[in-house]
């Protein structure tokens, strides 16, 4: 029998470095939707293995209640691309998200690393979810091919630090150099229909900036936000939820839908505002993002 | 015998007397008085136009004829930056006074230095809310030969109207004071807000001593120690290091796991069903506690909200929230900064208040009495609710009772806050170490790793639950938190009670054994 897939929310995914145990140990219970267990970038060069092992120990023991657990690997074309790999596939976590891809001969290369040791251990192929990291101008080029390549590929998401040093930008802070690219890579996971993440703010302390932002790649399409510190998942969760406005104005649309398509008719108004079927889709998916469900209307 | 917590409480202590068992936390209130007996104020009077004024401290402790076996008495208030309390017992140890008592209303870490005077006999035993650092170890391991006594700032007051701490040396700090002796915190280079908790000595002690670094045209205003009770008085150069006496304002914590605790605090609160207009307040001045107070200005705002008063222990973060409007009053029986002093002087809404009126639990009505919500810490809490904020994972006595208590028994909604875990220690347990709070008055414990409510309070539960908050049995809690922490050695203690800890009415709740160095 298939196991059922899990579904979580992704408004907030909080970066854990991977050799940080008390942080690996607490990141479920500050009210992120998914925890990333980080064992690429947050870890020194000499803490790899250490932060492998502590990963791994920890996605065996460590109840996550809740939480989507990914967990972030090195490149593979690193020292330590093929034994994250190989520790980490095997316990399946809910994703592992690849860093720095660029091409299709890239993620053909390791989903197919990853379904052989799959198979080494008698996993299924289609349990563990693979997120997508476009963190360089060439991979930004290819960012629907390479999305499209796998129905495993459930997110992209926009490495926002990496891509801006790829592309020699000296002053990266408004996001301007990297707009372009936060476009495209949201144009092509819409266009696959899956998630789609938007790069981390480093500026911790600047919760208004935070703000901005969120709501500006709430604008965009972004699914939700990668997050560096406990303290900003607060304001990027409430920039992602509906408002109690929001969540009235939908039932109320969805209400009127389910009313006119008994008579069928197809276009309405609510409040003097047209509402056709785009309009209705949109007022289900802030249903959704409320947990509201449509069925009690 | 045991107490009502099941907890074997000796008939008689050498050092103490007869020992009176905890009942249940309204047990004896809700007879209507107090059984025993109380003492009468001491007996003065100066002629007119006398000098009260003294060269130097030394010059009017000696005037008070100090006495071996004397019961000597402090305030609190100049926090970690009090000095006079060290300068006061060196200069008794020097003029070879042995045996004392001291009833300080606390003791923190910047009282170390007088660790030396309790092994020499000069201090032999000890009243306080509170007792940390150098002081708080050494007590645990048997220093005093005495047993010390913890008891709440209500209780504290009781103790002194039936005269079990029988005060015959008040030395009060004041930041401003005339040469009669009125005196206050609010004002002066080292003004450190209410002077709560020394009214009660003032009144009591069978002798008074004003210490000043600043006095001020007679008469000082305002008052908060007044002239009638003051025997000396006395300029010094110094009360203390006025960068932590004075320390400026009160910062809400930026570490994520209180912050997260707050967050869930505050959303038990909203919808606990207290929350509502005319709420009366209290929160306490560190950490996830404070930070409850951030999200609930938040709610109120949101929800054009208007809170009665706060009490308590008072931050600039409730100042702010009294200018905002968002409270009518503030009652201040003790000051956290120094912004919360000039408060008290210019806002005539901020009203200090002496320790009987916040917390005494033998009178009219206290205003602990009067609060809907308090939000309380805990260095742990076991599954019966029961809270220890005094002894510390080694056994060591490193907290302070307080007005937790006070506050708990009170509160209409009493909230504790505190993470499951600290470190490798869990803090939500099957047994805690010592009681101080019985878990009859505990309402609600908030943890990032799940909410419990008091198997007492179903309405409170439902109400949580109707509103999509996820309750969490705490023997489940505590299981969970034994997973990942393991399980804690038990301390090691030997048979001798070096301590007790008393319930606010003057019952006894638990003790405190010998800790095995």
């Amino acid at each position: 029998m298939e196991a059922k897939q899990k579904t979580f929310k992704r408004r907030t995914m909080l970066y854990i470095p991977g050799n940080n145990p008390a942080m690996l140990q607490q990141g479920s219970v500050y009210g992120a939707d998914g925890v990333l267990l980080d064992l690429e970038d947050a870890v020194a060069l000499n803490q790899k293995d250490a932060a492998r092992i502590l990963v791994a120990h920890m996605l065996k023991y460590i109840s996550y209640d809740g939480c989507e657990v990914t967990v972030r690997v090195n490149h593979i074309d690193t020292p330590f691309g093929h034994e994250d790999l190989k520790q980490i596939v095997p316990l399946q976590p809910d994703a592992i998200r690849l860093p720095k891809v660029e091409t299709v001969e890239e993620i053909s290369r390791i989903l197919k690393e990853i379904e052989e040791i799959e198979e080494e251990h008698d996993l299924p192929h289609d349990q563990m979810k693979v997120h997508v990291m476009i963190e360089t101008a060439l991979g930004v080029q290819n960012v629907y091919d390479i999305a499209r390549y796998s129905s495993r590929i459930d997110a992209i998401s926009i490495g926002g630090q990496d891509l801006a040093a790829d592309m020699q930008l000296v002053k990266a802070n408004d996001g301007i150099g990297i707009d372009y690219a936060r476009k495209q890579i949201v144009m092509a996971a819409k266009a696959c229909k899956i998630d789609v993440f938007d790069t981390v703010f480093v500026d911790v302390e600047n919760e208004e900036g935070l703000r901005e932002e969120a709501e500006y790649i709430k604008k965009l399409g972004f699914t939700g936000k990668a997050i560096i510190n406990p303290r900003q998942i607060e304001i990027v969760n409430e920039v992602f939820t509906p408002t109690e406005m929001e969540i009235r104005k939908a039932v109320k649309i969805v209400k009127a839908f389910e009313r006119n398509k008994a008579e069928g008719i197809g276009v309405f108004a609510v409040d003097g505002k047209m509402v056709d079927a785009p309009v209705v889709q949109r007022a289900l998916r802030v249903l959704e993002m409320a947990d509201v469900d449509v069925e009690s209307l | 015998m045991k107490n009502k917590l099941e907890i074997d409480i000796p008939t008689e202590l050498s050092g103490i007397g007869q020992l009176e068992p905890f009942e249940g936390t309204f047990a004896k209130l809700k007879k209507g008085w107090m059984e025993e007996k109380t003492v009468p104020p001491p007996n003065k009077a100066k002629m007119p136009h006398s000098d009260k004024m003294c060269e130097s401290l030394r010059e009017a402790i000696i005037k008070t004829n100090p006495k071996d076996g004397m019961t000597i008495s402090f305030h609190h208030h100049l926090r970690g930056g009090d000095n006079l309390v060290y300068e006061s017992i060196k200069i008794l140890a020097e003029l070879g006074i042995k045996n004392m008592t001291l009833a300080a209303s606390s003791l923190t870490t910047a009282h170390d230095p007088i660790l030396p005077y309790f092994k020499d006999g000069t201090i032999t035993q000890v009243y306080a809310s509170g007792i940390r650092g150098e002081l708080g170890k050494a007590i645990a391991q048997g220093v005093l030969p005495k047993p010390f006594v913890i008891h709440s700032h209500g209780g504290r007051v009781r103790s002194v109207h039936t005269g079990k701490i029988k005060i015959d040396l008040a030395i009060l700090a004041a930041s401003a004071a005339d040469v009669e002796g009125n005196a206050t915190g609010a004002h002066g280079p080292s003004a450190f807000g209410s002077m709560g908790y020394a009214a009660i000595d003032s009144w009591y002690a069978k002798q008074v001593i004003v210490v000043t670094d600043n006095i001020v045209d007679y008469p000082c205003v305002p008052q908060s120690i007044t002239q009638n009770y003051i025997d000396f008085v006395v300029k010094v150069d110094s009360i203390g290091d006025p960068s932590k006496i004075a320390g400026g304002t009160t910062r809400i914590t930026k570490a994520p796991m209180d912050l997260q605790i707050a967050r869930l605090a505050a959303q038990v609160i909203e919808r606990s069903g207290e929350l509502k207009e005319g709420f009366s307040f209290q929160v306490g001045a560190g950490g996830a506690s404070l930070a409850v107070a951030k999200y609930i200005r938040k709610i109120m705002k949101q929800r054009s909200l208007k809170g009665s008063f706060i009490l308590g222990g008072v931050t600039s973060y409730g100042v702010d929230m009294l200018k905002e409007g968002l409270f009518s009053s503030i009652f201040d029986v003790q000051s956290f900064d120094a912004a919360v002093s000039s408060s008290l002087m210019e806002n005539p809404y901020h009203i200090e208040i002496p320790a009987g009126l916040y917390a005494n639990p033998f009178n009219c009505g206290c205003m602990t009495n009067k609060l809907d919500i308090v939000v309380l810490g805990a260095l742990e809490i076991d599954t019966d609710f029961n809270v220890n904020v005094i002894t510390g994972s080694e056994g060591y006595v490193r907290g302070a009772s307080g007005g937790h208590s006070d506050t708990a028994s009170g509160a209409n909604l009493t909230v504790v806050v505190c993470p499951s875990f600290r470190g490798r220690i869990p803090i939500v347990k099957k047994k805690v170490h010592t009681i101080v709070t019985p878990g009859e008055s505990i309402d609600v414990l908030v943890t990032e790793r799940g909410i419990c409510v008091n198997p007492q309070r179903p309405e409170l539960k439902q109400n949580l639950e109707a509103a999509g908050i996820k309750v969490k049995e705490i023997v489940a809690l505590a299981e969970e938190v034994e997973g990942i922490t393991g399980k804690a050695k038990p301390i090691e203690t030997g048979d001798r009670i070096v301590g007790i800890v008393e319930y606010r009415d003057g019952t006894v709740i638990d003790v405190i054994r010998q800790v095995k160095e």
